[in-house]
């Protein structure tokens, strides 16, 4: 559904991203994985339609972002960033009613089937029980599935009510970042019950190898803005990828408990990194 | 509500969600349908603020040195020519309560808009140097001794509003001119470094002025509220119609403003042209107030905290309930300047913080 194709992005004059291409399938699970820096906040940007390529075309079902309106846009694709402060104080239905933003006119009020589509999401994302809580008193597990569930209200309906094939998209920025393990677990099974119930299709920005190897089927490993391999997490994933990724030496095997690839870290490699590191 | 529910899961935690209503302090939602509940809420928080408003319009003008009744002044069976106390009423006292109305009403949703613009809840409508500009050019007026009117309508007001949208538009430009799209962060700085660098111009000109004209200006700086006649507001209706029918588009998008720029972007939300729009009422609302009364502290900061304490955060509440309250305050504590010390009239704005501050801090306290 989502086609990136030989995209460049420079801020101002310095590069950020050179010649990235990847398509993303409708349903599909993809991580983006990369170190600190190499892009990944910048390419979802990109994807959600916040800046345009300064080359190259990304296109939704065939369709540049750029000729897309920003409604007709936000009802399809949904961004959660890496952690959301609010200025003032909302309660949490309130935060997932935010998402209905791009269904309603100027003057328009949320009416009973945006209540139901928000409450919906909620629940989706197991924070239902949490509906009139004050946003701010919440954990930081809390908040991502808040606005997890505030990013789905923009969709709608669930794809598979109204019978469609679902094509919406979620753009998560390093949704783990600043979460401990048990929610990081939360996270990642949120994640593939959207992905497996709704078929919504979902990008994960994250340097955290081990939790995009429990969730992501497909991963593009991005370095210094450009790509280093892209494909089925299981091949791409290997001692030598991760030794050009992060400059670390790691021993990569398939964990029976846990069902996935895991990646232990052993070494950071010495100093003449690709990187120009001086450590 | 049940009739619409063909998605149970969102339905089935109700008790719980009773539960944990009780144990918070977010506005509560008391029914599944929030239209239903946006309105009562609007309409609670408006009859309650908006009849504060219009009773303090009401009782404001019967208080002064000449004592007057309602009933006299609406006594039809006098012709207006000989009622005395519907002269007082309308031509002596009505314009300066008027005055307070608009003034405090555009302060606090300033404040409002300005605090939700900068995602910064210390903003006030004075922050980004608009009453600043508005100073230097009443001031220069006052020093220069510049014509006393012009087109009918003294050059005082005019050369602050003029200072207010100057100071206004370099702020704008300084905040769009090299970023992509408008940097609050610029809007921020560039606004409190012209606040300092129009004020050391005040400085250096009071200083070297003569003293009827420091005093007058010093006057005008404390802020009043006589406006002497309908003219002023009459003059300066149009400016804050149209800066209050822009407000008018910026609530919902202001909600989402809070989430940070990017997620309202992603929402859908036109950041530029929200945040020009904001920029534009807010700067134009304060400049026609200031122009009319002079800089007025504390409304546009206390109001909209207050407001938010009251009924939550959501703008479509926040912003008309924090006009309404605005005005009543600003009108309130004018009388009371007018009439705590009599015949010895007090600044308006030495009432507004000395009044409104101490029970600022309680509330806090006792949120907390």
């Amino acid at each position: 559904m989502l086609q990136v194709a030989n995209v460049s992005f420079a801020y101002e004059k310095h590069l950020v991203l050179s010649d990235v291409s990847f398509d993303l399938a409708p349903g599909g699970l993809l991580g983006i994985l990369g170190p600190n820096g190499s892009g990944k906040t910048t390419l979802l940007r990109l994807l959600g339609g916040l800046l345009r390529p300064s080359a190259g075309q990304i296109l939704l079902d065939g369709r540049d972002l750029g000729s897309i309106t920003k409604a007709g846009l936000a009802k399809r694709m949904a961004m959660v960033p890496q952690e959301t402060y609010l200025a003032f104080d909302y309660s949490v239905l309130e935060v997932a009613l935010m998402g209905r933003y791009p269904h309603l006119r100027t003057f328009e009020v949320e009416g009973p089937e945006d209540v139901e589509v928000a409450r919906a999401a909620l629940a989706e994302t197991g924070t239902a029980n949490l509906e009139q809580r004050s946003f701010m008193t919440l954990s930081g597990g809390e908040k991502q599935r808040v606005v997890i569930a505030s990013a789905l209200a923009q969709f709608g309906r669930r794809a598979t009510d109204t019978g469609r094939r679902p094509v919406e998209a979620l753009l998560l920025d390093e949704p783990t970042a600043s979460l401990d393990l048990g929610y990081q677990l939360d996270i990642a099974s949120t994640i593939r019950r959207l992905n497996n119930d709704r078929s919504t299709a979902i990008v994960i920005s994250t340097h955290d190898l081990n939790f995009a190897a429990s969730v992501c089927e497909q991963v593009v490993l991005l370095r210094q803005g450009c790509i280093l391999a892209a494909g089925p997490i299981h091949e791409i994933l290997r001692p030598d990828t991760v030794k050009d990724l992060y400059n670390v030496d790691a021993v990569v095997e398939h964990h029976a408990k846990a069902g996935h690839l895991t990646i232990v870290p052993l070494a950071r490699r010495a100093i003449d990194t690709p990187y120009g590191h001086n450590e | 509500m049940a009739t619409m529910n063909n998605e149970p899961t969102g339905f089935t935690k109700r008790p719980s969600r009773r539960l944990s209503a009780s144990a918070t302090k977010a506005p509560l939602v008391p029914s599944a349908d929030r239209r239903w509940s946006l309105r009562r809420r609007l309409t609670v928080a408006l009859g309650g603020f908006g009849g504060l408003a219009i009773i303090t319009l009401i009782v404001a003008p019967l208080v002064g040195p000449t004592p007057i009744t309602l009933a006299r002044v609406f006594d039809t069976s006098v012709p207006f020519t000989e009622n005395v106390d519907a002269q007082i009423f309308f031509i002596a006292r009505l314009p300066r309560a008027l005055a307070g109305i608009l003034v405090g009403a555009s302060l606090a949703v300033a404040g409002v808009v300005f605090q939700a613009l900068l995602r910064n809840p210390l903003a006030t409508p004075f922050t980004l140097g608009v009453s600043a500009g508005a100073s230097l050019g009443a001031m220069l007026v006052i020093t220069l001794g510049l014509p006393v009117a012009m087109v009918g309508i003294p050059a005082v007001p005019i050369a602050s509003l003029l200072g207010s949208l100057g100071a206004a538009s370099v702020v704008y430009t300084m905040a769009t001119l090299r970023h992509r799209g408008l940097s609050t962060t610029v809007l921020l700085l560039a606004g409190v470094t012209l606040n300092s660098f129009f004020s050391a111009i005040i400085m250096f000109v009071q200083y070297s002025s003569d003293f009827a004209q420091t005093f007058q200006t010093v006057r005008w700086l404390m802020g009043n509220l006589d406006v002497g006649g309908f003219q002023p507001i009459l003059a300066a209706l149009p400016l804050l119609g149209i800066a209050f029918v822009m407000f008018g588009t910026l609530p919902r998008a202001l909600n989402l403003l809070t989430l940070g720029s990017d997620s309202a972007a992603a929402r859908g939300v036109d950041i530029l042209r929200v945040q020009r729009v904001a920029f534009l009422s807010a700067s134009l609302a304060t400049g026609a107030a200031v122009s009319l009364s002079g800089p007025i502290g504390f409304i546009g900061i206390v109001i909209p905290h207050l407001i938010r304490l009251v009924v939550g955060a959501d703008h479509r509440i926040v912003m008309p309930a924090s006009a309404c309250l605005g005005a009543a305050f600003l009108v309130a504590c004018d009388v009371a300047a007018r009439s705590v010390m009599a015949p010895l009239e007090l600044p308006v704005g030495v009432i507004t913080a000395l009044t409104g501050g101490p029970f600022f801090l309680w509330l806090l306290v006792r949120q907390r």
